[in-house]
């Protein structure tokens, strides 16, 4: 197993390596770059700014220049926000970012199962078509749209039920306050929820008809046992292979929900950089999210084998 | 005198002519029975239709502003004082700078519809060239290829989206070609993976062994046959591509006033809603009710073409 994993590690740098190029070579070849202004610069002063980032040099000598600071961990200077590294700024917006999509996965993870076992127990029953509506209503209403209606009900409105006033703050971080959270929390956590129900739902009712668990049934083990001891096990495998694209949902999501409540994260820096073209900051943030996504594939990947012992590693 | 059976009866009582009926009979059939999903087609072709030619028939063009009604709800809006009293023809209120939200609506219904339709399009056509040449050729250019397809899946690609319209500068038309050009990826691992198994049937060994190049198989045995799940596919990415723009849209970075779309307006409302609901409300609504619309459609035509699988 140790091998394998090092093997897909060592393959995951080509990888970075044809994104790093590939959105360097996109980022120059656009019109435009971070100097511009609506009032022209004397020549000497913008020459003297481009000297200082490198952007007098011919562009293969900058994109070598780039990936031998990157080998050194060294992602530059942000071009737009004055002194401040790239590695600073993300430095300052990773852990806001993590903490809100860590908080939004395992919501949607336990929550996702819950309900899935609980319709796929109920199966065809009334219980499992409200919970899978729901669930649709999930998969298909867009972050953009959920965040602004539960801000107007929450927020705006508020909520006020026997006497406590249950309406939340709009927007901002607040250092990560509770009350600041649940909103961002809900809306990121809704998508990844209802998918989460639907794949649980259908591997556990194939696994509930399988022979091993008729097998505890018959030899009189409780409905609890039997679901939460034999069948969940098996009907949790299905959604490992889904923990990657389910990241790369909450990062996404994680840009809109960030630019509406206001989150200092790393979705907003990477929006403003791109509008910007703050290039060092853009392939920063980018390289981050890419190394994370290919890292919890390999993760997810590798506990897939560990969990179900009939998988082998290929070659 | 009544006729007990009709002339094809008889013909298939003498056993004759036996009328067969295709998978896409079966499937079409399947479809039909599956109520939600033939509402959805009711209702999307409705929204279309309204989309293409309602903005004729409107007093008001999109673009078209009018500083004596800034902001006004509708007249059945339940808070009378901010009423338009424009004699109720604003039927879903006024924007910002006065501009019938109706006409909006309708016109970015018509925008965000054509992103869904072309960048599917696109996606489409490069998704299945792509997949069956892989699958064809086989071995390492099938592997190198899907190697690259691999890659491209490790990056979230709304972000290569973000980047590519930095770099195109929001035109309107690239950004249709952009969207198509992210999404392809799952469709051309669904369509190598049935290349793989249909190149091993028997039609394909006679078509090589009667002399059809690689060029002719793929285009004429292959890609016809794959044809299944690939139409499963195009219906869910449709309203992929349609919530990519309005994501778009939304961060700022789609398409720009005074054109508008689904995800425009979205931003719009969703930037006053405090003041002025309404505008959040209507474009909000109607995307939603498109989305579950495809989706439906989606699992219906999977659940009519793939009937194990229910």
């Amino acid at each position: 197993m140790l091998s394998y994993a090092i093997r897909r590690l060592l393959g995951a740098i080509p990888t970075l390596f044809i994104i790093v190029t590939v959105t360097f070579f996109m980022m120059r070849i656009a019109p435009g770059g971070p100097f511009d202004s609506q009032r022209r610069l004397p020549p000497e002063i913008e020459h003297n700014i481009e000297a200082a980032y490198d952007l007098d040099k011919p562009l293969y000598q900058q994109y070598f220049i780039y990936l031998g600071k990157l080998a050194h961990g060294d992602l530059g200077p942000s071009f737009k926000n004055k002194d401040f590294t790239v590695t600073e700024l993300i430095a300052d917006g990773l852990p806001v970012s993590a903490e809100l999509g860590a908080l939004a996965m395992s919501i949607a993870i336990v929550f996702g199962m819950a309900l899935g076992t609980f319709a796929a127990l109920n199966q065809n029953k009334f219980a499992d078509h409200g919970v899978m509506s729901v669930a649709m209503v999930g998969i298909t209403i867009p972050t953009f749209v959920m965040a602004p209606i539960l801000t107007l009900i929450f927020g705006v409105y508020g909520v006020e039920i026997f006497g406590y006033d249950l309406s939340l703050p709009v927007g901002g971080w607040n250092g990560g306050a509770l009350r600041n959270l649940i909103l961002p929390v809900a809306v990121l956590s809704l998508g990844p929820i209802a998918v989460i129900a639907r794949l649980t739902r259908g591997s556990m009712i194939e696994v509930l008809h399988s022979n091993y668990v008729r097998t505890a049934r018959a030899k009189g083990l409780s409905n609890t046992m039997v679901v939460m001891r034999h069948a969940l096990r098996a009907a949790v495998l299905p959604l490992i292979s889904y923990l990657g694209p389910a990241i790369a949902g909450i990062l996404t999501g994680s840009l809109i929900i960030e630019q509406i409540f206001g989150i200092p994260g790393i979705g907003r820096y990477f929006v403003q950089g791109a509008l910007n073209r703050d290039y060092t900051l853009v392939m920063g943030v980018l390289i981050y999210y890419a190394t994370f996504v290919i890292l919890l594939n390999l993760l997810a990947d590798i506990l897939y084998a560990a969990l179900d012992p009939r998988v082998r590693y290929a070659k | 005198m009544s006729v007990p059976f009709s002339a094809a009866d008889t013909e298939a009582a003498m056993g004759d002519i036996v009328q067969g009926r295709s998978l896409w009979d079966d499937a079409l059939r399947r479809l039909m029975r599956n109520r939600a999903a033939v509402i959805s087609v009711v209702i999307l072709f409705v929204i279309a239709v309204a989309a293409v030619i309602g903005p004729y028939f409107l007093a008001y063009d999109y673009s078209f502003q009018d500083y004596t009604v800034v902001s006004c709800a509708p007249d059945w809006w339940p808070d009378t004082t901010v009423m338009c009293n424009a004699g109720g023809t604003h039927w879903f209120g006024t924007d910002s700078i006065g501009r019938d939200l109706v006409a909006r609506t309708l016109y970015g219904a018509r925008v965000s519809l054509a992103v869904g339709l072309i960048a599917t399009l696109v996606s489409l056509v490069i998704g299945v060239a792509y997949g069956a040449i892989a699958g064809y050729v086989g071995g390492r250019i099938d592997e190198l290829m899907m190697r690259f397809v691999d890659v491209l899946y490790s990056i979230p690609y709304i972000f290569l989206v973000i980047i590519l319209m930095v770099i195109f500068n929001r035109n309107f038309f690239l950004l249709f070609v952009a969207i198509g050009a992210v999404e392809w990826l799952t469709m051309a691992r669904i369509v190598r993976g049935q290349t793989l198994s249909i190149k091993q049937k028997e039609f394909i060994e006679a078509a090589r062994a009667g002399g059809v190049g690689a060029f002719g198989i793929i285009t004429r045995h292959i890609i016809p046959n794959v044809f299944g799940p690939v139409v499963v596919y195009v219906t869910l990415t449709v309203p992929a591509s349609i919530l990519a723009e309005s994501f778009l849209s939304f961060l700022g970075l789609g398409i720009q006033e005074p054109l508008t779309s689904w995800g425009v307006l979205i931003s719009d409302g969703a930037n006053q809603m405090e003041t002025a609901p309404w505008m959040l409300l209507f474009p909000a609504a109607f995307m939603t009710v498109t989305l579950f619309c495809f989706n439906f459609i989606g699992d219906g035509l999977r659940d009519a073409l793939d009937p194990k699988d229910r």
